[in-house]
């Protein structure tokens, strides 16, 4: 496992688990969401959740960072409960979860990364500011600093989320499907902004629909369907069998070396699971 | 009575300056934590607010049997804010959507006020004149120490607002990655919702429960037009807000038995109506402009495109071309004629005779250019 110099994950070696889950049931009303999971994330591994729509991808993210509270089970952060560790978490929630009319600049969105180190009431200073810049500057939108945010395509949305997670400096991201509709320039620039994330030893989970880059794009991979279907290192999980088990019994087209469509496997219906 | 003597009476005269003082606080006040609440697509929250303030109202008056404004606005804002937690807590806790929910608690809060108006107006003995004022204001019974209330009440929101400023502006925006980041978005959210409340009642009087989420929407939509800085936009909107305030309560308090709160909000539409129209960038007559021109710019490109073709396929640019196969190459789109016109002014295009066109050499290089960049568009 990579290990960082940072004095957060020092304090916390003992536990080599980045993220660690028991027994999370979620369920909104009595459909069930999330049944009885048990996840282990080891520290510094890049790593992919796939599943069917509905499958409650989404859903275990926000249980992790506690935005959605579990019917039961708990979760643990480098060893600890995610309330006292929340600093060592950074989020990149989906593009279209906001008003992309809201009237602030580029520059200003990134700020709000640095918002939970500044803390209550104070306002952001002049370290904050260049910190966002220099995320900006790490995804290629320096240039845009000053501009509306409703003035962005859908690839520079999503690079000011990733630059706004960015200035979190967090130990831990985890990111709610920022391949979504993304244009190349952004693919590559999220590409190499998980590359280099990973080699300085920071832990990654994406939600991630497209089955065909799994392999290149993760070392890890969770398949999902309200239960955990599978997780482990891509050679070891991400096999025929697993994907059968995840995308419920539309089989022969699922093997990850076939050429399958977003639209195939989006429209498959989650609730096939057996 | 003119201008300058409105001017003069603003000054010396004792109502008519509570009057436009007390309306330029709950005009500022509201216009600005009215654009929290538009900024959150939650415009129907301060129709729900002022609306269910009404049985408050009432029960005040019947528990104390004093019509003292501070009693009735106390009243309104227990009321007002016990509807917004049903709102809040059904939105939470049951499947009803946040429209459903503010329906259900302004009719039925509404309703329950009208009924409480209605028993205590057959009341025998009471003093009941007035509370009916409540329903669309009436800023002439505002007194001076009204005013002092509703300053006070106005200064600790708008404290709050800039205490809170980068967290609200967190809540508005992206709630889930707030409470990531360790602010408690559910907190916020219901403190947030407190000061609309207070930011309603103080105008309650003056505007009435009936109007008053107009002067918590409008001038925040107003204001919105204008500007793209958060900052900037709530700042306008208070002083949209002031401006309609004053306005209004001095036309309905010089003309006798003109209601405020009707007269505030035609002064508040009109300013939302001219933004609407009239702002740069967002504003209607601005796009409309804006696409004409786009269209025009079009339709020149597409002339100058067909002189083009035709030169290709006669393989001399200096050949002649009838305008008439022009105008059916451009299948009924119109405009031929003036675009030509356009392209002669820019030297893109030349008349060879009465109505035969060829293209400049610096046209037929534009056109190359155009048509090249076209494709690689593709």
């Amino acid at each position: 496992m990579t290990k960082t110099s940072n004095g957060a994950i020092d304090s916390n070696q003992g536990d080599k688990f980045a993220i660690k889950l028991e027994d999370i049931t979620m369920a909104y009303r009595d459909k069930p969401v999330l049944w009885d999971i048990d996840l282990e994330v080891p520290s510094g591994v890049l790593m992919a959740i796939v599943g069917p729509n509905g499958a409650g991808k989404t859903t275990l993210i926000k249980v992790i960072m506690n935005l959605e509270s579990p019917a039961a089970g708990r979760v643990f952060i480098f060893g600890k409960p995610y309330q006292v560790q929340r600093k060592l978490v950074g989020y990149v929630p989906q593009r279209n979860s906001v008003d992309w009319d809201f009237p602030t600049t580029v520059l200003d969105v990134v700020m709000m990364g640095r918002y939970g180190a500044i803390g209550w009431f104070k306002r952001p200073g002049k370290k904050d500011k260049n910190l966002a810049i220099e995320a900006l500057h790490k995804l290629g939108m320096a240039d845009f600093k000053n501009r509306q945010i409703r003035q962005l395509s859908g690839g520079q949305q999503q690079r000011v989320f990733l630059a706004r997670a960015l200035v979190q400096n967090a130990q831990i991201y985890l990111m709610d499907e920022p391949f979504q509709g993304v244009d190349a320039t952004t693919e590559r620039a999220i590409i190499d902004l998980l590359q280099e994330l990973r080699e300085s030893g920071k832990t990654v989970v994406v939600i991630h629909h497209d089955l065909q880059t799994v392999p290149e794009y993760f070392d890890w991979v969770t398949l999902l369907n309200v239960r955990k279907i599978a997780s482990g290192p891509i050679a070891d999980v991400f096999t025929d069998k697993n994907l059968r088990l995840a995308y419920g019994g539309r089989v022969g087209f699922l093997s990850p070396h076939s050429h399958v469509g977003k639209e195939f496997t989006s429209n498959l219906n989650p609730d096939k699971e057996n | 009575m003119d201008l300058l003597s409105i001017l003069q009476d603003l000054v010396t005269d004792y109502t008519l300056r509570t009057v436009s003082l007390g309306a330029a606080v709950l005009g500022f006040v509201s216009g600005i934590l009215g654009s929290f609440a538009v900024l959150r697509k939650q415009s129907l929250l301060g129709d729900a607010i002022s609306h269910a303030a009404l049985p408050g109202i009432a029960l005040a008056f019947l528990l104390t049997g004093s019509k003292a404004p501070l009693t009735l606005i106390l009243g309104a804002a227990i009321a007002g804010w016990i509807g917004t937690l049903f709102i809040i807590s059904i939105i939470n806790n049951t499947p009803i959507k946040e429209d459903t929910a503010l329906g259900l608690v302004l009719s039925v809060f509404f309703g329950f006020g009208l009924v409480l108006l209605t028993f205590i107006q057959k009341l025998p003995n009471a003093s009941q004149a007035g509370l009916d004022k409540f329903l669309f204001g009436q800023a002439a019974t505002l007194m001076e120490r009204d005013v002092v209330t509703m300053t006070v009440l106005g200064s600790i929101s708008l404290f709050f607002v800039l205490l809170f400023w980068k967290e609200f502006k967190l809540l508005c925006f992206n709630a889930d990655f707030g409470d990531s980041q360790g602010f408690r978005m559910s907190l916020l959210n219901i403190l947030l919702t407190s000061l609309i409340v207070i930011a309603i009642v103080i105008g309650l009087q003056t505007v009435g429960v009936v109007l008053m989420s107009a002067m918590v929407v409008a001038p925040a939509a107003a204001a919105r037009q204008w500007t793209d800085r958060m900052g900037f936009m709530v700042f306008l909107a208070g002083v949209f807000g002031a401006i309609a305030g004053v306005t209004g309560a001095i036309i309905s308090s010089i003309t006798p038995r003109l209601p405020t709160g009707p007269t505030i909000v035609i002064v508040i539409s009109g300013i939302v109506l001219f933004s609407l129209l009239f702002a740069p960038n967002r504003g209607l007559i601005w796009s409309w402009v804006r696409k004409r021109r786009n269209n025009r710019r079009l339709q020149v490109d597409a002339v100058l495109g067909d002189l083009y073709i035709l030169a290709t396929q006669h393989g001399n640019i200096e050949h002649g071309h009838s305008i008439t196969v022009l105008r059916t190459m451009s299948m009924g789109h119109g405009g031929t004629d003036g675009s030509l016109k356009e392209l002669e002014l820019q030297q893109l295009a030349r008349r060879i005779d009465s109505d035969k066109w060829t293209l400049t050499s610096k046209g037929y290089a534009k056109a190359e250019n155009m048509i090249i960049n076209d494709r690689d568009d593709e």
